[in-house]
């Protein structure tokens, strides 16, 4: 029977279906952060168990953390206690740990695809909803609960309902400055927050397979937000470029099998989806949200949609959100003054994110009353925009770049948008309160932000640029 | 770790009539920092529930003393957003047992249910008629019966029936979680060990 990238590696990972249940389903490799993991670690502890295949799983703190001072203790004695933990946790029972400070420490989902974890075809999970990022190789990866991290460290395996399977299709040339954030913000509009729950998706097309793996990272790693399971994109050359060299990548004839089982990634022509969506790829502007959710977002040039265009059902909950926003229906989004921008997190904090940032900002000078953070998503990334001169061009036009972590995205450490003041955030999520108390989100993509520290205000990027080019990521 | 026994659940109910309550609000991440699993229930609904002097805010159901219960009914896409299982810990440490909506985000549904607390997915006319009898009377109790996989409005009669996997439902009825049953599969997963790429 003809099947899908998704059926192919969910089949090869059961270990046995559960009567009227779930699958249990191997893991291939699983992340952990300091936030989600320590309840877990106890519960093996309390049954007394082991972690039965230590090598199978890889930490690093990075939600919790400050991005400044890193050399520093943590002040705040919370944080430093559950980071501390985190770290007892991988002595204890033999997991790898990238800590604060060590050269490959990060954001979890930008370490794992940058150090060659990530591979086609594995099973991933993480304590993380974003870890559908790493869908982008080909892997069905997502996020999970505190006791199933606790499940896969005590037997590497998960339960889960088997999900249904969707297609989202995207044909065409992007526009210019229409980065893959802008694709998945726009496909989330269309669905909804809500329209993909249930659903492993995987997206194809030519608007997809034109994309470097940066910007696959970008598209899957929002695929939550859709509330899909998780996303995926069929492995390609793009993809073994990628990860060739990279220190945990198969090597010589480890290589050669891989590329060989790897090639074999990819859904059977006649395999049939539960669901399947077409999108052009012409009908996509940069985008950015005007909302609580991230699917309330419009083209830039658009409008926050009327009261009369909301169903019924629904307006009780959309006049919440536009008051939380202070904005009204109907109000133009080019314009409207913004006090924050924020440029990082497992969305958009990889290096090619900095490039892309960096060549808009280039020249330019940060709106005074603009407050900007400019997050890495890794040590590595760090280090490498250090290398290729990426701080001057930062510091030149009037901004700084903190250390890596989660950051500005939850606001969990220091970094949060005071209560009242609008953020345009290149992260996942405009929640109430996300990025702090009171504190209004507008996600956008890397250039939007950059048009937005440039001008202090929502602005079209392509208003901004020299020359017309398609956006990297 | 055996979860607390579910079988029936008689209640007032807490009426939430808001669309994709996201775990952000339902635990705000800077409450997150805890490296146990209690007193999450203190800060449920943290910032609709309290302002920024930590004052309860009377306008917020949480605080309103005609409702209370062991069931939440929330509006549809209920647990959106993060895959925090510390949403599922503040529920249950409130002392909710129940949550009655008519679409659930996929994490947040599977957290509940190895928290035992039981997401019961209603027809959006279900959840219409609860919302509407809650507000006529917020006496109103609705009976949860997991054996029957039945929900009804006490005063009405009015029923449905939810849906639930018959290995979470036979988890939940006796306390059991996943652990037990995946390592009473130890030799099956060493031996598909055998046979993979990775």
């Amino acid at each position: 029977m003809a099947k899908t990238l998704f059926d192919k590696i969910w089949d090869a990972h059961a270990v046995t279906e559960v009567t009227d249940g779930p699958t249990q389903l191997y893991i291939d490799r699983q992340f952990a952060h300091e936030v989600t993991s320590p309840q877990a670690f106890n519960g093996i502890r309390e049954r007394g168990l082991g972690v039965m295949r230590p090598s199978k799983t890889t930490a690093t703190p990075d939600h919790n953390i400050p991005t400044w001072n890193q050399n520093q203790p943590i002040s705040d004695p919370i944080s430093k206690f559950q980071v501390e933990t985190l770290t007892k946790n991988c002595e204890e029972f033999g997991i790898t740990l990238y800590g604060l400070g060590n050269k490959k420490n990060g954001i979890v989902h930008v370490v794992g695809p940058e150090n060659g974890y990530t591979l086609p075809g594995m099973t991933i999970v993480c304590g993380d909803s974003h870890t559908s990022t790493h869908g982008a190789f080909g892997t069905i990866a997502f996020g999970i609960g505190t006791s199933e991290v606790e499940m896969v460290l005590a037997s590497q395996c998960i339960l889960q309902p088997r999900p249904k399977t969707m297609l989202i299709n995207i044909d065409g040339e992007l526009g210019d400055a229409v980065a893959s954030k802008d694709v998945i913000l726009y496909i989330i509009s269309q669905l909804s927050t809500g329209g993909g729950t249930g659903h492993f998706v995987e997206f194809a097309g030519s608007a997809i397979t034109s994309l470097s793996m940066e910007a696959r990272m970008t598209l899957c790693n929002m695929s939550i937000e859709m509330g899909a399971r998780g996303g995926l994109i069929a492995p390609d050359q793009t993809t073994f470029d990628y990860i060739e060299g990279r220190e945990f990548a198969p090597k010589g004839e480890d290589w050669d099998k891989a590329l060989a089982y790897w090639d074999t990634l990819k859904t059977d022509e006649d395999a049939e989806f539960d669901k399947v969506f077409n999108f052009d790829a012409a009908d996509i502007e940069p985008m950015i949200t005007y909302g609580t959710n991230p699917g309330m977002g419009v083209g830039i040039t658009g409008s926050i949609p009327s009261l009369s265009d909301i169903d019924e059902a629904g307006q009780a909950t959309f006049k919440k959100s536009m008051d939380y926003m202070g904005f009204q229906p109907g109000d133009q989004m080019v314009g409207k003054k913004i006090d924050f921008v924020f440029v990082g997190s497992c969305t958009n904090g990889r290096i090619e994110d900095l490039r892309t940032f960096c060549s808009f900002i280039k020249g330019k000078k940060k709106a005074e009353h603009v407050t900007a953070w400019i997050v890495p998503g890794s040590r590595q990334v760090e280090k490498q925009a250090r290398e290729e001169g990426l701080i001057e061009i930062l510091t030149e036009a009037g901004f700084v770049m903190r250390q890596p972590g989660c950051s500005a995205c939850l606001a969990m450490n220091d970094d949060k948008i005071p209560a009242g003041k609008y953020s345009v955030s290149t992260s996942n999520r405009n929640f109430e309160g996300r990025q702090g108390p009171g504190a209004r989100t507008l996600l956008a993509s890397v250039l939007t932000a950059g048009a937005a520290a440039i001008t202090g205000e929502v602005t079209d990027p392509r208003t901004m640029m020299e020359s017309a080019e398609p956006a990297l990521v | 770790m055996a979860i607390e026994k579910f079988s029936t659940v008689t209640s007032t109910c807490i009426p939430l009539p808001i669309e994709n309550v996201d775990t952000d609000q339902i635990i705000p991440a800077r409450f997150l920092k805890a490296t146990t699993k209690e007193g999450f229930g203190d800060n449920l609904f943290r910032d609709w529930r309290y302002d920024e002097q930590d004052q309860p805010k009377s306008n917020f159901v949480l605080n309103d003393p005609t409702y209370s219960g062991q069931i939440l009914v929330g509006g549809k896409n209920f647990g959106s957003g993060s895959s925090r299982e510390h949403a599922a810990w503040a529920i249950a440490g409130y002392g909710i047992r129940v949550v009655v909506s008519s679409f659930f985000a996929d994490i947040f549904k599977g957290n509940s249910l190895n928290n035992g607390v039981l997401p019961v997915q209603v027809s959006e006319e279900f959840l219409a008629k609860i919302f509407k009898a809650i507000e006529a009377d917020p006496k109103t109790t609705i009976t949860v019966d997991l054996p029957e996989q039945s929900i009804t409005l006490d005063t009405t009669e009015d029923s449905e029936k939810f849906e639930i996997n018959g290995y979470k439902k036979n988890c939940m009825l006796n306390g059991y979680d996943d652990i037990d049953y995946l390592l009473s599969n130890k030799d099956k997963i060493e031996e598909w060990e055998k046979t993979s790429f990775y």
